[in-house]
């Protein structure tokens, strides 16, 4: 080894062992001029939809503010594919490699788990547009993460209280046989007390539900809920209709709402859901998001979409707030806390483990004057409510 | 208990029925071409793509359905010419090989195609409420629609297979083979005329679920274990074990699916119950599958060689 290669190993040696040091707080991006913020988002696959929506919904807000915070703005969109090990992948890409100053996404938990630790390890700040896990809001809560969806069973929770406040005691519970599915009858079952006519499990992916149907029909119960994302969501609203089921309430969680409203269309008509916003709030807010978002691409915006313009528009009172500073990172993050923006949603503020305290209603799908589909509040179920794993927070 | 007992067999006739068309296709070509087709199930999802495209393009269900009977057989006879005719004297594991070849190109030819979204055909007017059956219970006019079409299907070639010269063929060339041919019979012909014939039932069975399921590119592989099946449990080469075996191996499994689960219950937690059951129910079939092949080991109207 001659002396330049020495030299140069030893350089590469002390620039690797210094620079995990100096990212523990200041991340490499935050001193330069230029906001930089990275979108993860699954745009392929059957659930681009939903990954679309959250984009679209983000940029929607970005193109609005146009310099966000002041400064000048340039986002870079990349596409998990749904998979959590390209995710991680390119989360670390985004951070070592381009700089970003915060990063925004993704939809699903997996990947959620899969991008938290390569981002905010190096002291960028991670905004969730939709994922919420029950780690990340209690033990594992981070200061460097906040979200501005809610906490994954919360929304579960919402159509429990409801089944509990019909006073039904006959409710068929059905979800895909996975985590997420089990977790959905759990979170019902929180603020649910009432019997039960069957707990089915399905197979993840499932698209034909005679089965499943013809035990509904036969056990005739007070209401069926159900947790049913996707296409399987689709497949169970458009069969339950036909199947002339329709009289037995239909209470669900990401099953029906505006990305697949626009597949079932008439067939999910009057079925309810749990939600932290609907299309039709009357706020001011909501109706230069909701109007703004419909002349810009056609369609009615979902929570997913609206999660992302919120997330657009911390990220714009926060930066404004310091001033473009990015570098006095206590001062950010206290910005960032204050939440001061005005959501589609209403109410908005972070409780201590950095996720929302919000309002959630039931709502029920319809179909809007403008002959589209979307879903609309029916009453509120919850007032200002806070996750069940906030207290499991130590931050 | 009893209610959910005449839903699920008509779920399971509904099921049957299209086990059937797709079986039919498979046990003719295995029969009497002696060609192990693994690609029949990509037919089927084809058969979905066609009508989906075909609806969307036309904006009714009934265009799409009719355009895409044409369009069917110009795909099977593509196939034959293309690739069926060079595989008739290799081995069978050249057939299997190759034939799972087609699987895979077909499949990503279909991505590349239409995409990897769902896709999502309308359902007739005309068919998509439901009618009342006893009580409370009402099962989808579609369904129904599904199994008489099937079962007129079905009537159409058991006309054909008994009653007509190219059934006659047919059935002396599920029987011995060499006899036809060596009786001055066109049989490169009268091979294309039945791979055809299998793709387009094969096809028709993909458009006719198509309402009721999302289209996508795992449709085919889904059903095509459940049709082997079928064929093996009816006889190689019957179209009248097709029919039998299809009903047999469809009612057994939605059936068994849901009391599996429900008699399991008794004595587990549901979570546990439900995959018990789920894995019980595709056990079933191939149980059947094993007892009758104890009894019949050529299936239930299979000629012993």
């Amino acid at each position: 080894m001659n002396h330049k290669s020495r030299l140069l190993a030893s350089t590469v040696l002390a620039m690797g062992l210094t620079a995990p040091a100096i990212a523990q707080d200041v991340p490499a991006g935050a001193s330069d001029d230029v906001l930089k913020i990275g979108l993860v988002y699954t745009l392929s696959g059957p659930p681009a939809a939903l990954g679309e929506q959250a984009r679209d919904g983000f940029l929607l807000a970005a193109e609005k503010i146009g310099e966000l915070g002041g400064m000048k703005t340039e986002i870079i969109i990349v596409d998990d594919e749904g998979k959590p090990d390209l995710a991680a992948q390119k989360a670390n890409e985004l951070v070592l490699r381009d700089n970003v100053d915060f990063v925004v996404g993704p939809i699903f938990s997996n990947i959620l788990m899969a991008i938290v630790q390569p981002v905010t390890s190096t002291g960028t700040v991670l905004i969730s547009t939709n994922a919420g896990t029950s780690t990340l809001a209690g033990e594992a809560c981070n200061p460097n993460f906040y979200t501005t969806s809610y906490q994954n069973d919360q929304n579960h929770e919402v159509m429990g209280a409801y089944a509990q406040a019909q006073g039904y005691n006959n409710v068929f519970l059905m979800t895909p046989n996975y985590q997420a599915g089990k977790d959905s009858q759990a979170g019902f079952k929180n603020s649910y007390k009432g019997g039960t006519a069957g707990e089915i499990y399905t197979e993840l992916g499932q698209l034909d539900f005679s089965s499943e149907l013809a035990q509904i029909a036969a056990f005739q119960p007070d209401a069926v809920f159900t947790f049913m994302p996707g296409g399987m969501g689709v497949n169970l609203v458009k069969q339950y209709s036909q199947a002339g089921l329709s009289g037995i309430p239909f209470l669900s969680a990401f099953t029906v709402d505006e990305t697949t409203l626009p597949a079932t269309q008439d067939a999910a008509v009057g079925m309810l859901g749990g939600a932290n916003w609907a299309p039709d709030m009357d706020n001011a807010a909501n109706k230069e998001f909701v109007d703004g978002y419909i002349a810009k691409y056609g369609a009615v915006p979902g929570t997913y979409a609206m999660q992302a313009y919120d997330a657009a528009q911390l990220i714009n009172s926060a930066v404004a707030k310091v001033g473009g500073d990015l570098t006095d990172r206590a001062a950010l993050h206290a910005a960032i806390k204050e939440a001061d923006f005005d959501s589609p949603r209403g109410d908005f503020s972070f409780g201590k483990n950095n996720f929302p305290i919000q309002d959630f209603y039931l709502v029920e799908a319809v179909k809007r004057e403008d002959g589209m589909y979307g879903t609309s509040v029916k009453e509120k179920i919850f007032d200002d409510y806070v996750d069940n794993y906030a207290d499991q927070c130590k931050m | 208990m009893m209610n959910l007992f005449v839903l699920q067999l008509l779920n399971g006739v509904q099921l049957g029925v299209l086990l059937f068309l797709i079986a039919a296709g498979l046990t003719l070509v295995f029969g009497i071409m002696d060609v192990i087709n693994l690609a029949h199930g990509v037919l089927y999802m084809v058969g979905a793509y066609l009508i989906a495209t075909f609806a969307a393009a036309t904006g009714s269900f009934w265009w799409g359905f009719l355009l895409m009977l044409p369009a069917a057989v110009l795909v099977g006879l593509i196939l034959e010419f293309v690739v069926m005719r060079r595989l008739y004297a290799r081995s069978h594991l050249d057939q299997v090989l190759a034939t799972f070849g087609l699987v895979m190109i077909a499949t990503e030819a279909v991505k590349i195609i239409w995409g990897t979204a769902p896709l999502s055909v309308p359902m007739p007017d005309v068919f998509s409420g439901s009618i009342p059956l006893m009580g409370p219970l009402k099962y989808p006019v579609y369904r129904i629609a599904i199994i008489v079409a099937g079962l007129a299907v079905g009537l159409g070639l058991f006309v054909m297979v008994n009653y007509t010269r190219v059934g006659m063929l047919l059935r002396a060339g599920a029987t011995n083979r060499s006899t036809v041919s060596a009786l001055g019979v066109d049989i490169n012909r009268l091979f294309a005329v039945v791979f055809t014939l299998g793709a387009v039932l094969a096809c028709l069975a993909g458009a006719l679920v198509a309402p009721i399921l999302s289209v996508d590119t795992g449709m085919g592989e889904s059903v095509l274990i459940l049709t082997f099946v079928v064929v093996v449990i009816g006889g190689i080469g019957s179209v009248k074990g097709a029919f039998l075996g299809a009903l047999l191996v469809a009612v057994v499994d939605t059936v068994g699916g849901v009391f599996g689960p429900i008699w399991l219950r008794e004595i587990m937690d549901p979570a546990a119950a439900g995959q018990t059951g789920r894995v019980l129910a595709p056990m079933l079939v191939y149980i059947l599958m094993a007892v009758i092949l104890s009894v019949k080991p050529a299936g239930l109207f299979g000629r012993t060689a």
